[in-house]
């Protein structure tokens, strides 16, 4: 067994830092938040993805990963020791879902999209991407956002038009959405609306 | 004279000193030590160990004293503190049938196999105030020990001996495998299931917890009760290391066991048979595993297709009222200002009257006309 | 008073930055995000027994504690006042367990902690403003039952809340509700904005800073996105008002904001001076004079003593 990557250098800061830039990036969707990672994970698994993880899941949180991650069992062995959350194989059970090759199709209608009386009893899907921009792509509209907002990720995650739309008519049962690219992060919470194409 | 709106932290600072002075009482007298509150409050310190979670005899007498013997303040301190410890694991469940006895009785069996022990008990005492005490009388002799011993399997609790005659239900606990839930740990929903339903009772207001078990016996969701037996001793912990595999023992605890025994008509699918209510404290408290027991019962009004029609029988009412932290924090938070929400009150009543006064009036002149 | 940000002494030994365990931020983050996503509905969570009473703020002390970084600016009001006893004792909790900055100061804050107001001066985005709640379920003075709220709030079935509101206006001619008037959130959840006077909630509507409401006993947390509508409840013929105040700030002469009244003496004297305490001595400083402040006493405009 090779020596296991590091965790947070400093776990208490490095944490607040991460949980800071998605509280933000939910609160603002479609805004390009700062995402610093100092994390080395095995790859697949990106430092954003990991740093997330890392800093939002635990023994009470399990994590689903896809077949990308699950390809390679030293990400299991990573997130497993630094977070104490189960990988679970039912997308159903997770708190998070970490997506590494967003251009595959996902079993979407199988992650939990809370219910009726609990609706936060959800899935959070957490996509890596290679790019996120602000200056072209969809309009998106929504709570936390003053008018519209435009953002596109590239790759553009397969079937993620799909999840916002379904979003629409479940709500208030949903997915929430997280695309990280390398250093920073966008929200795409369940309120969000794709409006156009730009 | 005036509002002081400016000065709270001055006003603050000055409001701890004179606690801690008022704490003190007079410095002629000596101070106590927390190891005489562990050894001489013993029952008061075994009540703020069940209501503050934590067992920790010191911890207690030093928040007791902390506290100046203010019972819930002890309780908050223990519990405040109780947050801070880090979650390491959970224990294997309790064996009270290997308990090392102190006391046991049994009010259902004259004799039963390993037999009752009175123990001590203020059950029989006359209660006379002994000014020997204030005298500071010598140490009481204690008197010779009865070893209480018990087999190899331990002494069998009351309703295991019904159950081999499937007079009682079997214990719900030892059919579910079930994870037992953790009140401290996730936001208690509703309904409840019974592992969370003991724990708010355990670590529930003795007071109220008393009065509600205490209104199922005058008819307020009746239980027809018989106490199957109360047992007090010490009992083992055991944790099982997921590298060892195998549990060891990390201490010893003092609890009261109450297993009451209720009546239950059956149904088409169910024979007639008695019914389980359980109580489980730290320290020794009869009074509230009893009336934990009790209480306990009824909350399975739902579960044994009774109808809900008693305080004691609802557990959204039980449970959201049990714990006197909540309890007391939300009565005594109005007394923080409140000068905001109170002026908007104000205006709108001055409004009204005014409205009030004009209709009147109208209500005058046209009277007049 | 500290007229500017203040740094804190080091933090208390033995306890984690800003007094909860990691893991417990965790939990209580993962609600944040959720209560962000759906915005106004109530996410039950693990609240934790804090070092304060019930009823003093522990919900919005486990919020404040668990978005808290080093780097933030705190800010702790109660009844609009940085010096009330407890926000006092609030914000020296965070000094000690978690050294950072504090300030009186609404714009220079990153973090607002509040009891019952939102300041006068217009937040900002990337501010963010923890409200502390005592009673979360708007519905529960209706329907004192979880099991039951929890239903129509699923269902999106309110008209309770409309029914009393319109008993209001058949017996006193208006609605008789001044301070926790219910709101409805991106219009879906009807939500309890916490014990604020109703004369704030226009201030909810669009706001630029993120809000977050914490309720430790009640054991729930929930938020509203900035840029998100907030609607007042009301109907067509009686259309939701704010409270007026006759005369302006006694002591700034600020016109449009909350007023407390102090009362002078025992012969019905009595003045109205702004609640939020910093926004008016900022006003002062500014020059700006009300009819009495020559004759407010020291204790009422922080020129006393004390730093």
């Amino acid at each position: 067994m090779s020596a296991l990557a590091l965790g947070f250098a400093d776990q208490v800061t490095n944490a607040q830092q991460i949980f800071g830039a998605v509280m933000n990036a939910f609160a603002c969707p479609g805004s390009l938040q700062p995402l610093p990672s100092d994390l080395d994970p095995p790859r697949p698994l990106s430092p954003e993805l990991a740093a997330i993880a890392l800093a939002l899941a635990d023994h009470e949180a399990p994590i689903w990963i896809d077949a990308r991650l699950a390809a390679e069992p030293a990400v299991a062995e990573f997130l497993r020791f630094h977070t104490g959350a189960t990988i679970v194989s039912r997308p159903e059970e997770a708190a998070f879902a970490l997506v590494a090759d967003p251009e595959r199709s996902l079993p979407v209608e199988r992650f939990a999209l809370g219910t009726a009386e609990y609706p936060d009893r959800s899935t959070t899907l957490v996509f890596a991407v290679s790019d996120l921009s602000e200056a072209e792509g969809w309009r998106l509209t929504g709570p936390g956002i003053p008018g519209s907002r435009i953002f596109l990720a590239s790759p553009w995650p397969r079937g993620l038009a799909d999840i916002v739309r379904a979003n629409r008519t479940l709500f208030p049962r949903g997915l929430d959405v997280l695309l990280a690219a390398p250093d920073c992060v966008v929200g795409l919470p369940r309120t969000t609306r794709l409006v156009e194409e730009i | 004279m005036y509002v002081a709106v400016k000065g709270g932290e001055a006003a603050i600072d000055n409001a701890h000193r004179l606690l801690a002075h008022a704490r003190r009482g007079d410095p002629a007298v000596p101070e106590l030590a927390t190891e005489q509150i562990a050894e001489q409050m013993s029952l008061l310190v075994d009540r703020v160990m069940t209501e503050g979670s934590l067992y920790d005899r010191q911890l207690a007498a030093l928040a007791l004293k902390q506290a100046r013997g203010d019972l819930i303040e002890a309780v908050f301190l223990v519990r405040a503190f109780r947050t801070t410890l880090p979650r390491f694991g959970y224990s294997e469940p309790v064996d009270t049938a290997r308990m090392e006895l102190r006391r046991r009785i049994s009010a259902t069996y004259k004799d039963l196999p390993g037999g009752q022990v009175l123990g001590p008990t203020f059950d029989y005492t006359h209660r006379l105030l002994d000014f020997m005490l204030m005298a500071n009388g010598e140490a009481p002799v204690a008197p010779a020990e009865v070893e209480v011993q018990p087999d190899e399997d331990g002494t069998p609790r009351v309703t295991d001996l019904l159950d081999a005659e499937g007079l009682i239900e079997a214990s719900s606990a030892l059919q579910d495998e079930a994870p037992v839930g953790d009140l401290t740990r996730e936001p208690l929903n509703f309904p409840a299931e019974r592992d969370l339903r003991l724990q708010a009772l355990a670590r529930g207001d003795e007071g109220f917890v008393l009065a509600l078990g205490y209104s199922t016996q005058r008819g307020y969701g009746r239980t027809h009760p018989f106490v199957g037996e109360v047992r007090v001793g010490e009992v083992e912990v055991e944790f099982t290391p997921q590298e060892l595999g195998f549990p060891v023992p990390l201490g010893r605890l003092t609890v009261t066991e109450c297993q009451m025994i209720s009546q239950f008509k059956g149904s088409a699918a169910v024979p007639p048979q008695f019914t389980r209510g359980y109580g489980l404290v730290f320290g020794q408290s009869e009074r509230k595993a009893m009336a934990m027991s009790l209480v306990d019962r009824s909350l399975r009004a739902r579960e044994l297709g009774e109808d809900v029609v008693a305080p004691a029988q609802d557990e959204e009412f039980v449970l959201s009222h049990a714990d006197n932290l909540q309890a007391t924090g939300f009565v005594e938070h109005l007394k923080l200002p409140h000068y905001v929400d109170f002026q908007a009150e104000l205006d709108l009543v001055r409004r009204m009257r005014a409205e009030h006064e004009r209709a009147q009036a109208t209500h005058l002149s046209e009277a007049a006309e | 008073m500290s007229t500017h940000v203040s740094a804190a002494a080091s933090p208390e030994a033995g306890y984690n930055f800003a007094y909860l365990d990691e893991q417990t931020k965790r939990m209580i983050r993962r609600a944040i995000l959720k209560a962000i996503a759906i915005p106004g509905y109530q996410v039950p969570f693990a609240s934790r027994e804090m070092p304060m009473p019930y009823g003093w703020g522990t919900g919005g002390v486990q919020v404040t504690a668990s978005i808290l970084g080093r780097d933030d600016v705190l800010k702790v009001i109660d009844q609009g006042s940085d010096d009330t006893t407890n926000a006092v004792s609030i914000r020296k909790f965070f000094e000690r367990t978690a050294s950072v900055r504090t300030t009186t100061h609404t714009r220079e804050a990153t973090v607002i902690q509040t009891r019952h107001r939102i300041p006068e001066e217009t937040l900002r985005e990337g501010q963010v403003i923890v409200y502390q709640v005592p009673i979360p379920e708007p519905l529960r003075f209706l329907e004192p039952r979880e099991t039951e709220t929890r239903k129509l709030h699923a269902l999106a079935e309110y008209g309770l809340m409309h029914v009393k509101l319109y008993e209001d206006i058949a017996r006193h001619g208006h609605i008789a509700t001044t301070y926790a008037y219910p709101v409805e959130v991106a219009g879906r959840y009807i939500m309890d904005p916490s014990p604020t006077p109703k004369f704030d909630n226009p201030k909810m509507h669009l706001m630029a800073a993120l809000q977050l409401f914490g309720a430790g006993r009640e054991k729930r947390i929930y938020a509203i996105p900035p840029y998100t509508e907030v609607r007042s409840l009301d109907f067509e013929d009686h259309p939701f008002r704010i409270q007026t105040f006759k005369d302006p700030c006694a002591l700034c002469a600020a016109t449009g904001v909350y007023l407390d009244e102090v009362i002078m003496d025992d012969r019905g004297g009595r003045m109205f001076v702004c609640s939020d305490s910093d926004f008016c001595e900022e006003r002062r400083s500014a020059g700006h004079r009300g009819s009495m402040l020559a004759d407010a006493p020291a204790a009422l405009t922080g020129d006393s003593t004390h730093a």
